[in-house]
């Protein structure tokens, strides 16, 4: 079934707006904005404010209409669908099936100086009421931090005998997630060990189809909680060691 | 409302003897070694700037030079090189870089007039810096100082000439301070990029060329507003003292200078860049700039709520390792921030509380209160309430420098746009509760003061406990942040050394020698309105 925008009627298509042009303010100002988003498509414009914010800066908020529709049931994509369970059923889960403490590496590589995507999943304390990684009995987990290049990542991934490894990529001016990623990745493949982990990425602008793409396991997006994780990492390392 | 909330004086006089003790401690160290990027920042003090055929910074290729030296200090046999040879610090640089000249050990029987010499030198750096700091005055009285709280708010395009065009929008929006964030993990970068650049990641490189830039777009916009525009970046990383210098000669007015946020953060050698933030420090000192620190960081990584009493306790280390640099109290932008969780009951209260004690606690210093960053949602709409709370605690708690929230905080460097919301956010706030702070009096007893009560009581437990182990086995064991950092390790490490018995450095005493004192004063300006110009309403 076709949906459209929902304002307060059904199919009435309303969108709101905020942006900004480089034009000067002056009278005509409203319509520049008013055609600009009828160029759009929009009909029904409404300028709700338009004002200079600088001498050669121009901000508009504004509403318009579309006709334009969409059937959810048409949109395919390479979407995760982790089974979440909690806390006691993924340790019981790695206790029953592998036998053995499951061990995870993660850390922001290279360039990359923040910690709060890797922090928020792998610390004690989690986020959002969810304990992090290290919490879990049955997960021997490794924070390495931030800027950790990959080579430095996968000695200690070999040497802990990881059976994952979770990269956080926070900044992504320029696409410079994309090149530390790749960068792992082709490390991993020249030493021939690409096969021995399951490899995570997670970070604001990432999801599952573009890290399969990039040849990772899963990607994980915003508000991501350590229990999404966790049910994926026991689920898909007891998978693989046959034992499911 | 300067005494609104009852402190136990005791707690406060004892807080300040340990975290003396503390600094006493590290002084120590400080005094008895030297860095590589100390040297460095000699170097430029002298008035060598610019990079060789491949781009490294001259003082860079003097110190590789004269590694075996610096035990002693890059000062003496730079100075007796230019008698030597008749030339200029810049010429003299310039030929040892060639290899044309070589640095060397000076003989006993040139010593002394060498030394003198360098202290004439000393004076003459020093007094460029003194020449920076008075025409900031001056041009402070002819444009006009804006009130309290100081508007900050940051670029970040990573495109110079492009931060300048978000600097001087953000300007007439109403920021009275604008910083431009560097590029990533330039803090870890061994030396200080050289010219103008266009390209970054998350930020703009911290070049002089890029300082004096920004300073003129700051000075353009000023002129044209009544208002003077502060101009900060950041004294933080490896190149600390250096960028420090920069800043001084080049106009900053505020500069991000705290060595524990380098340790904690960055990885940064410990033992190094305690040396490094003296110097530093000293040079900010002398330039009338004020510098920020990074408590506030420590929330992004710890409980706001269970580890506020962190920041507390690291303001007075801070402050105390600000005073021994000779840095004056107006002069202290200590850090702190809004981030306890917004889902917890009362968190505004808490937050209230917090922010009350670091204004009591420093009332003559110049806190910087930073906004929300943890929690901020992709929800905009809600994000922009969660800054607009940030903004009333900042104002009804006085505090002296508001780095404003953006409503994208979660999503994007912020957009023109982003950046004048926020601002019109704040300007509304500010105004309409300018004098909100002097009519009420907080409940003796009540929520407030029994928060401020035991975050004191515990920040004073943990300097004491800081003292009584050392700073250094502190950060080792993760009493700040919950980041854990070994003493031998980190970055730079190797940029240490020893001084020896007759190391020569006079800068240190001629940057303490005659300093001015006092913030510059100005008219206050009419109070703009934000997206003045606009459609009538």
């Amino acid at each position: 079934m076709i949906v459209r925008p929902y304002g307060d009627t059904r199919d009435d298509g309303v969108i709101q707006f905020s942006f900004t042009l480089p034009v000067t303010y002056s009278p005509k100002a409203t319509d520049v904005g008013k055609q600009f988003l009828e160029k759009l498509g929009f009909h029904n414009v409404a300028i709700a404010e338009c004002t200079a914010i600088d001498p050669q800066f121009t901000f508009y908020v504004a509403y318009g209409r579309t006709d334009e529709g969409i059937d959810p049931d048409e949109v395919k994509g390479d979407y995760l669908e982790v089974e979440v369970m909690d806390f006691y059923a993924i340790n019981g889960l790695i206790k029953e099936k592998l036998g053995r403490k499951l061990s995870v590496v993660g850390a922001a590589i290279e360039s990359d100086a923040h910690t709060v995507g890797i922090d928020a999943i792998m610390n004690m304390k989690g986020f959002a009421g969810n304990y992090g990684l290290e919490r879990y009995p049955e997960i021997a987990a490794l924070n390495m931090g931030s800027q950790i290049p990959c080579a430095q990542l996968l000695k200690t991934a070999l040497e802990r005998k990881a059976d994952a490894i979770l990269v956080s990529q926070i900044v992504t001016q320029k696409n410079i997630h994309v090149q530390h990623l790749t960068q792992l990745i082709e490390l991993l493949e020249a030493e021939g060990v690409r096969e021995r982990f399951v490899l995570i990425v997670g970070g604001p602008r990432i999801n599952n189809a573009f890290a399969k793409e990039l040849g990772y396991d899963a990607g994980f997006g915003p508000r991501t909680t350590p229990l999404e994780v966790a049910s994926f990492l026991a689920q898909e390392v007891v998978r693989r060691a046959g034992k499911a | 409302m300067t005494d609104a909330i009852s402190i136990d004086q005791s707690l406060v006089e004892r807080a300040r003897a340990a975290a003396g003790e503390i600094a006493d401690d590290i002084q120590q160290h400080i005094d008895a070694h030297t860095t590589d990027s100390t040297e460095r920042a000699t170097l430029r003090l002298l008035g060598i700037a610019g990079v060789n055929e491949i781009d490294v910074p001259l003082v860079n290729v003097v110190v590789e030079h004269a590694r075996t030296l610096l035990p002693g200090g890059i000062m003496r046999p730079l100075v007796d090189l230019m008698m030597q040879a008749g030339k200029s610090a810049q010429k003299s640089a310039e030929a040892v870089a060639r290899g044309e000249l070589e640095l060397a050990e000076v003989p006993a029987e040139r010593r002394g007039a060498v030394e003198a010499r360098a202290a004439e030198l000393a004076a003459e750096g020093v007094g460029r810096i003194d020449a920076v700091r008075r025409r900031r005055n001056e041009l402070v009285a002819e444009t006009g100082e804006p009130l309290r709280p100081y508007v900050y708010v940051i670029v970040a395009t990573g495109n110079i000439n492009e931060d300048a065009v978000q600097a001087q929008a953000a300007a007439r929006a109403g920021a009275d301070v604008i910083a431009v964030i560097r590029t990533t993990a330039q803090s870890l970068l061994d030396y200080v990029p050289y010219g103008l650049t266009t390209e970054g990641f998350g930020g703009t490189y911290a070049t002089q060329e890029n300082f004096r830039l920004m300073r003129a777009a700051l000075d353009e916009v000023g002129a044209e507003l009544g208002r003077y525009i502060r101009l900060c970046n950041y004294a933080s990383g490896l190149c600390m003292p250096e960028i420090a210098y920069m800043g001084s000669i080049e106009r900053l007015d505020m500069m991000l200078n705290d060595s524990l946020y380098g340790i904690i953060f960055r990885n940064i050698n410990m033992r190094r860049t305690f040396v490094d933030q003296y110097l530093a420090r000293l040079l900010n000192a002398r330039a009338g700039i004020i510098i920020n620190t990074g408590e506030d960081n420590y929330l992004t990584t710890a409980d706001a709520f269970e580890k506020g009493y962190t920041v507390i306790a690291s303001d007075f280390i801070n402050e105390t390792f600000a005073t021994r640099a000779n840095l004056e109290k107006w002069q202290m932008g200590l850090g702190h921030a809004f981030e306890i969780n917004p889902a917890t009951p009362d968190q505004v209260v808490y937050q209230i509380a917090d922010a009350q004690l670091v204004r009591q606690l420093f009332p003559e210093a110049s806190p910087k209160y930073m906004p929300p960053t943890k929690h901020m949602p992709g929800d905009i709409f809600q994000g922009h309430i969660v800054d607009a709370m940030f903004n009333f605690t900042g104002i009804f708690t006085g505090q002296d420098i508001m780095l404003l929230g953006m409503l994208t905080e979660a999503l994007h460097t912020p957009l023109l746009q982003d950046r004048y919301l926020s601002i019109k956010n704040a300007k509304y706030i500010f105004e309409g509760c300018r004098h909100l702070r002097d009519e009420i009096q907080f409940r003796p007893g009540g929520m407030i003061e029994k928060r401020a009560d035991e975050i004191l009581a515990r920040a004073v437990e943990q300097i004491e406990h800081v003292r009584d182990i050392g700073l250094f086995a502190a950060l080792e064991k993760g009493e700040f942040a919950d980041v854990e950092r070994d003493p031998e390790g980190g970055r730079g490490a190797e940029g240490v050394f020893k001084r020896a018995a007759d190391y020569f450095n006079p800068f240190f005493a001629a940057l303490r020698e005659g300093r001015m004192s006092g913030p510059p004063t100005g008219p206050t300006p009419g109070t703009r309105a934000a997206g003045k110009g606009g459609r009538p309403s």
